[in-house]
This record gives structure tokens, sequence and C-alpha cells, in this order.
């Protein structure tokens, strides 16, 4: 049985400086890695011996436009089936430098995944087979999940945002 | 006699035509095929664009998100009540599994804890709501390879499921059944006596289609062999569910993560060896038995008590309350106007779906709406294998393998 505690310690040790902002929100244990230690990290957990954390369970793209320098977070669910332990992993990224490396190198899932990644937020993954447009269609020349885009018409005002929460 | 060589392996070289030798020409290119996106047998609307060497599959691409509504985006707009009828769109083969799946969710970010009543109520729509998926998929496996009677006869318990989901929500396919919170009814005895009459009426029809088609010559002729898939690149591929069980690993969410009292319960996971078309039938058609199983222990052992839980700002009050209590029509209005900040967290949750691990990752800042809602949808994942399975096969086995999937548009474009 893998302990949050344990898990952490040993990339800590591993990884050193690259790895940060610790956490474990609903005991699922949650860190953040820099974009180029992020290869390396999954390869290391998906061949560690006893943490054998080889299932990509989800990944998907987060806008914080507040956050300068921090605009784009990619987050990864990984999962180890045989220790039957989760883990989370982020990636942030800068809006006017919007590149990670691909993830499809180790998994194969991570190709659509991706895709759709870029399709909404326009992240970048660096090195993948095809990257395109996947759900919207491609003339699309912006990119929907960003917070700028609101849902409704902007101009109603009998649907503003304080009414919503937003 | 020039033979030629009509491997796979050298459809490549025979792309570029060769110098014709003798008086025989032979047209040495591939024909494009468009398989959908409306097509009877992709039962749903996305597009593979396949490139055929006669009757040979040489390579495949899909082109989905024909039906793409945009739910991760409209959610960020909603309140979390009003989100559960995007999740009943999803995968509408069993819709009940998405509900549940989103409340159980809302309900790990506010710390509800659901009264076993509740609990054992979900198990039963669950199960109910993964055997009305199942009937589909096997049901239209046998349609797809010539063979109607089975899913006549599969559809007509289909509708018993459906009358059920009738009788606890008043929906029949877009189901939005339950609350944040528990169920928004308690089982009426209307509803218990028609799941007791399905535990009755089912096993036989059950046991009819097993016989008409688990060891049916023309059947398995069809099947057997066909789309396999290793465990090892099942999983390097996301898979999840049937398919990845069919392919010989054990994952089940309800065992590895039990939700909603699932360790209650006593159940097998059946588990294929080949991932082939076959085994993934047979998977389906005993997980079938298993749910039946599980709803069978539920419904004797159904705990008296509450069907909801204590969680006022996101349970609506009964309707006799608002009427005549203060604090009750303040939380009605409170939750129908959607006024109820949520506490800040973020939170991943996930349920077996129908066609495997649907999860739910939520980020809440605290406001009304979620700030980032994402699904992971089963079918999108574990659909991009399908040009790698169906590689090499004929046209008539790439329908197999893709009915077999059991792809569902409404969960894979979202």
């Amino acid at each position: 049985m893998l302990t949050n505690e344990a898990v952490a310690q040993d990339i800590i040790g591993r990884f050193g400086e690259s790895v940060s902002d610790f956490d474990d929100p609903f005991d699922l244990l949650t860190l953040t890695v820099s974009r180029e230690q992020l290869i390396p990290l999954l390869q290391y957990l998906r061949d560690h011996k006893t943490f054998q954390i080889g299932f990509l369970t989800d990944l998907t793209g987060v806008h914080y436009p507040d956050s300068p320098g921090r605009e784009f977070c990619v987050v990864y669910h990984l999962h180890s089936l045989i220790n039957n332990y989760r883990i989370r992993l982020k990636v942030f990224v800068a809006e006017d430098d919007i590149h990670i490396p691909t993830a499809t190198v180790i998994y194969e899932s991570a190709n659509w995944m991706e895709r759709e990644t870029f399709d909404f937020f326009g992240i970048i993954f660096d090195g993948h087979p095809k990257l395109e447009r996947i759900l919207n269609m491609d003339e699309m020349d912006y990119f929907p999940m960003r917070k700028q885009y609101p849902l409704e018409d902007g101009t109603r005002e009998d649907k503003i945002d304080a009414l919503f929460g937003r | 006699m020039v033979t030629e060589d009509l491997s796979i392996d050298a459809v490549g070289a025979r792309n570029t035509p060769a110098t014709p030798e003798g008086p025989i020409q032979y047209v040495n290119e591939l024909t494009t095929l468009n398989l959908g996106p409306t097509h009877p047998a992709t039962h749903g609307i996305f597009q593979n664009i396949l490139q055929m060497d006669g009757e040979k599959i040489v390579s495949g691409e899909q082109t989905i998100g024909y039906i793409h509504r945009a739910f991760e985006k409209i959610s960020e707009r909603r309140p979390f009540y009003q989100i559960k009828t995007l999740t009943d769109r999803m995968n509408y083969c069993s819709s009940p599994i998405n509900n549940f799946g989103w409340d159980m969710t809302v309900e790990k970010l506010l710390g509800v804890e659901v009264p076993k009543r509740a609990q054992y109520i979900r198990v039963i729509m669950m199960e109910l709501a993964r055997i009305s998926d199942h009937l589909i998929c096997n049901g239209i496996l046998g349609v797809d390879t010539g063979a109607f009677t089975g899913f006549l006869y599969l559809f007509e318990q289909r509708e018993e499921i459906y009358e059920i989901y009738e009788e606890v929500c008043g929906a029949r396919l877009t189901t939005n059944m339950g609350r944040i919170g528990g169920m928004e009814r308690d089982l009426s005895p209307e509803a218990i006596r028609k799941i007791r009459k399905f535990i009755k009426d089912f096993p036989p029809v059950m046991r009819e289609f097993e016989s008409l088609f688990n060891r049916n010559r023309i059947f398995m002729d069809r099947i057997v062999d066909v789309g396999g898939i290793s465990a090892e690149r099942a999983l390097n591929y996301g898979f999840t569910g049937p398919n990845l069980r069919a392919a010989g690993v054990d994952y089940d969410v309800r065992v590895m993560n039990p939700y909603s009292s699932y360790e209650d319960f006593e159940f097998d996971i059946p588990v294929g060896k080949s991932g082939d078309t076959y085994d993934r039938f047979m998977v389906r058609n005993e997980e079938i038995w298993q749910s039946l199983r599980i709803v069978e222990q539920a419904i004797e052992n159904l705990p008296e008590g509450p069907y909801f839980a204590d969680a006022p700002e996101y349970y609506l009050p009964p309707k006799q309350e608002v009427y005549k209590n203060m604090e009750a029509l303040i939380y009605h209005f409170k939750i129908v106007m959607g006024e109820i900040d949520a506490p800040v967290g973020e939170v991943y949750h996930a349920v077996e779906g129908g066609n495997g691990e649907l999860g739910f990752y939520l980020i809440s800042d605290g406001g009304r709406a979620p700030y980032r809602l994402h699904f992971r949808r089963p079918c999108f994942i574990y659909y991009q294998a399908f040009p790698e399975m169906c590689k090499g096969t004929t046209l008539s086995d790439a329908i197999v393998i893709m009915s077999s999937l059991n792809v569902i548009a409404g969960e894979l474009d979202a």
C-alpha cells in the first residue's frame, strides 16, 4: 500500500527542484512538475519497481488568465493498477510560450486527449504525431475553452455575471 | 504467371504502380472508403476513413466531433444541479450511471455522506443501467452479424428496464435521476414490484439469448479472433471497462475504489483472455448476470431509513415544507436560482460506467458553477485504438469490431 508521503519523498529525492506544490486534496497526491522534467517523471513513475504508475487515466487543460506566467495548466491523472494508487501531475505554461512535450511517446492514449486539449485551449504539444483539432471544426480560429470567451451573449443584461455567480 | 504478394506489408510497396509485365494490368491502388458519418453500422455519428486494398483494410482514420455539444464549456455557467442534465446525454444508453457519478462527485466535494438506503437505490439503478447498456451492445452485435432475433428479444427486456426508470424518476432515456444528496423520491411499491418482476422475468430471456449466440457456429466464425488486442496495448491505449477486462486485466472501479456501498455486495469480475470480439461479447454477457446478482442482493437487503442526506443547501426541501416553513422556502429559492456558493476544491471521482471508467474532474473556485469540469469519457479514449485493431482485417470485421467496442457517439464527443 503506497502512501502519499512515501511517494512524495521519493519523487523529491529524484527530481528535487523540478517538483513543487505538493498537496493531497481528497487524498489524491497532487504535485507540479516543470515542463522539462515532465516526460522523465512520467517515465520514472511507470518504470519504478514498486510504484508502477503506468496508466494514464486522464489528461486535460485548465486556463487561469489571472496568474501571469502560469496561464495554462495541463493536468495528468495517473493510476497504478497494481497498487491501486492515483496521482495527479500539473504542468504550468505561460501564454506566450505555450509549449509542452507530448506524452504520446509513453502513452498511446495521450494522443486524442492532447488533441482535445489543443483544440480547446491551444496548448501545443511538441512532438505530437498529429496535432489537429478533434472535436471542433478545422476552420475555427480561436480556442473556445479559454476564459475570455464567455458562453452567453455579453450584451444581454438579464443574464449578467453577478446573477450567475461569475 | 505473376503471383502477387497480397500481404499487408507489401501493400506499401504496391502503392506505386510497377511497370506492367504481360498483357494483364492490375490496378495497384488503394480505395478510400468512407464508413460513416451516417452509416447504419456505426450506431452513431462518427466517420472512419478507411484505406482498402480490395477487401482488406490497410489503414484507417477517424473523424469525430459531429455531435459535440460543448458540455464542459456550458458547465462553467451552470449551477451544479443543472449540470446533471448534461451528463444524461453522454452515454445515453446508461444515463443513471452518469447522473449518479456526477452527484457523487459533488457530494465528495461537499463532504456529504449519503444514507445507506439512497446508496442502495443508486446501486440498483446503476446496475439496471449497466444491464441495459450491455443488452444494447450485445444485441446490436448480433444484428451486425445478421441475427436480428436476439436484438428483438433483448429489447423487450430493455423496455422493462426503461419502465422501471419511468417509475423511479419519470423519464426513460435522459433520466436526470436522483439529486445531489440522495434520491428525489423513495422507491415506490410499484417500482419495487417492477424490479422484482424484472429479476424474475429476465433470466429466461437472457438464457435463451445466450443459447442462441454463445456457441453458435456462424456467430463464432464471425467474431472469434477478430479485433484482438493484448492487455499491454489495451492499457497503453487507456482501455477501461469490459473492453479492458476482455483483454485479461481485472480492473473494475467498483472493486478497486468502491463507491456507493459496492463493497457490500458479492459479485465477480469476468475477464477474457485474448481481447477479441468474442471475449468482449462474453464478458458483457457475464457482466449482465453479475449486475443482476447485485440488483437482487440490493433489493433484498434494501435498508430502511431516509433516502436523502441532510444537505439543505443542495437538496430541495419537500414541497409541503416550502409552503409553510420559512427556511425551506429560502433554501428552495436559493437552490432553484443557483445562488449557492460551492466550497473551494479540486476533486476527481470515477465510477464504472457502461464502457469503463467514467471520471469527473471538477475544480471549484468557490463560485456557483465549476471553474473547470472535465469528463473522462471512456469511449473517447479507447476509440483511438480502432485503426490498430482493424488493420489487416476485412470490412465486415471492422463493423463487428466497432460494434463490440460499444462506441456511443454522445460519450465520444461530449
